[in-house]
């Protein structure tokens, strides 16, 4: 699904302050693969998942997605495969528009936005059935806007929103970093269980051991720019959570 | 009374401007100063048009294209050269300075003489009452246009682009371009604002767009006010209320004119007045 070749990027090359913040990693992500990272502040882990996305072009290598060449492609147009949730609540939602705005254009993520009124009765009642799936009672509030909520629900409502339009990678960049313990449960829940229900691959950045230990059937551990352990279905399961500990002991 | 008449006019006209810096700083949250020299260039354009004997309903489309090509490349410095919007707006506004006078080839065009927008119809014995109609009718088409754009699927994501930009990017958008034509679209209305003054008061002069920014900044700040005040989140009304803002602002003018001010001080009266406008909200009353 996902297939990463040696792949490089350094940032202010040549300068003082060079950093190699990924060193030559290859990845084969098959699909429906839920592939958990985890690993030291900067080990690489955001700068990869921000090359998987498009936000940062590569130094060199390559990364398709369904065979499809995509190194060169803007962040914006790999929108056609790939949804995002970020760290911070508030970069993957518009404060100023309301929850029914918000959901509008994660409707549309791979159409083009054009000069009609998408938002219909039959639209609304759609969101509200979708919404009050989550179990956080928002359904009566789409006309709210999305700054009101906490962090919690907007980052539920940004995971629901991913599934709105057709979408075959979600990438989750520590979702939960910014959330309460409650919270953080309700996200990650509701993560698995969207990914599982639309049969997603999905890569997910923690700093949660529980969290990387209980999610996913893929585990790798990044260090200085390359994968420094790899674990598969297999070998995840039979990991135990103090050996993930272990890795940053 | 006929005073307080010109001051409404004037404010209608000027609610093209203010909604125009509307979209840019409130929707697009980019400080455009292009202003200047795009409502120049639409009061130019169309001076010149007119005074070519073409009719009014020709110059328009010219005025929106003129005044959407400026602020189109005001967009393209700002985004596709990594320019800060400031600058890029007053580079494209001091280029805009010649272009105009080139345009007009004198520094003033008299338009007395020739047919207006205002003359194309005639509701009222009145002439300033016939422009209050007619005018009045070309904003609110001018609202209804930009209420219906910001509601479609496309306006939305032109207010995601001004307010998550990360968001909107993750959401197919290429936000680029959402900027250029977001400008385009802020000065071909500013544009439009000079096409309306320079046909009711029947000149256009080289130097009438100096400053005028300022116009469209206070309007669209106690449109703010209000919105805020009243905590609004309707689209319509939040244009409405630019509209309002633009007349309440000429209306102060008026006052101001009205009680004996000095006219040399008006842009200090206007200066000031958007520095209370804007201070009130901040300032705390009750204390602590």
């Amino acid at each position: 699904m996902i297939e990463i070749k040696n792949i490089h990027k350094i940032f202010n090359s040549g300068q003082p302050n060079q950093v190699n913040a990924v060193n030559g990693i290859n990845l084969n992500i098959k699909s429906e693969e839920f592939l958990v990272i985890v690993g030291a502040n900067g080990s690489g882990k955001t700068t990869l998942l921000d090359l998987v996305a498009g936000s940062v072009s590569p130094t060199s290598g390559t990364i398709s997605i369904d065979n499809e060449d995509i190194t060169k492609l803007q962040d914006y147009r790999r929108s056609k495969w790939i949804a995002r949730v970020f760290q911070n609540p508030m970069s993957g939602t518009a404060s100023d528009l309301s929850i029914i705005d918000n959901f509008r254009l994660a409707a549309i993520r791979t159409k083009p936005k054009g000069l009609s009124i998408g938002i219909n009765d039959t639209f609304k009642n759609q969101i509200k059935e979708k919404i009050s799936t989550l179990g956080l009672g928002l359904e009566n509030k789409i006309e709210q806007q999305m700054g009101t909520l906490s962090g919690g629900q907007r980052q539920a409502l940004t995971l629901l929103m991913s599934v709105m339009d057709s979408c075959k990678v979600l990438l989750l960049d520590e979702p939960t970093a910014a959330l309460d313990p409650r919270s953080a449960e309700v996200v990650m829940r509701t993560a698995d269980e969207l990914i599982k229900d639309y049969r997603l691959t999905s890569i997910l950045i923690t700093h949660n051991l529980k969290d990387a230990y209980k999610y996913g059937n893929r585990v790798i551990l990044m260090g200085e720019g390359q994968v420094v352990k790899d674990l598969d279905a297999g070998k995840k399961k039979a990991l135990k959570q103090n050996d993930l500990f272990d890795w940053f002991g | 009374m006929d005073f307080y008449l010109t001051a409404l006019l004037q404010g209608l006209c000027f609610s093209a401007l203010a909604l125009g810096i509307f979209i840019s700083m409130k929707i697009f949250n980019i400080p455009d100063i292009t202003t200047d020299g795009s409502y120049t260039l639409g009061a130019v354009v169309t001076a010149v048009m007119i005074k070519h004997q073409q009719p009014v309903y020709v110059v328009l489309p010219a005025v929106i294209l003129a005044g959407g090509l400026a602020g189109a490349l005001t967009g393209i410095i700002h985004t596709k050269l990594k320019i800060n919007a400031l600058l890029a707006g007053i580079l494209v506004m001091t280029g805009l300075y010649s272009v105009n006078l080139t345009i007009m080839g004198t520094s003033n065009i008299p338009l007395n003489s020739f047919p207006s927008l205002f003359t194309l119809w005639h509701i009222s014995e009145d002439p300033n009452q016939n422009t209050f109609w007619i005018v009045a009718v070309f904003v609110i088409a001018i609202i209804l246009i930009i209420g219906y754009l910001l509601k479609t699927d496309f306006g939305i994501a032109m207010r995601a682009t001004g307010n998550s930009e990360s968001m909107i990017r993750a959401l197919g958008v290429n936000t680029d371009r959402m900027k250029i034509t977001g400008l385009a679209l802020a000065n071909a209305l500013t544009a439009v604002s000079g096409y309306l003054i320079c046909q009711n008061q029947g000149f256009t002069d080289i130097s009438m767009g100096i400053g005028i920014v300022i116009i469209g900044l206070g309007s669209v700040i106690i449109a703010e006010t209000l919105i805020n005040w009243l905590r609004i989140t309707s689209v319509w009304l939040s244009l409405l209320l630019v509209l309002g803002g633009s007349v309440i602002f000429q209306m102060v003018l008026a006052i101001t004119l009205d009680i004996g001010v000095d006219a040399n001080l008006l842009k200090l009266v206007t200066a000031g007045f958007v520095l209370i406008i804007v201070s009130l909200p901040r300032l705390n009353f009750k204390g602590r």
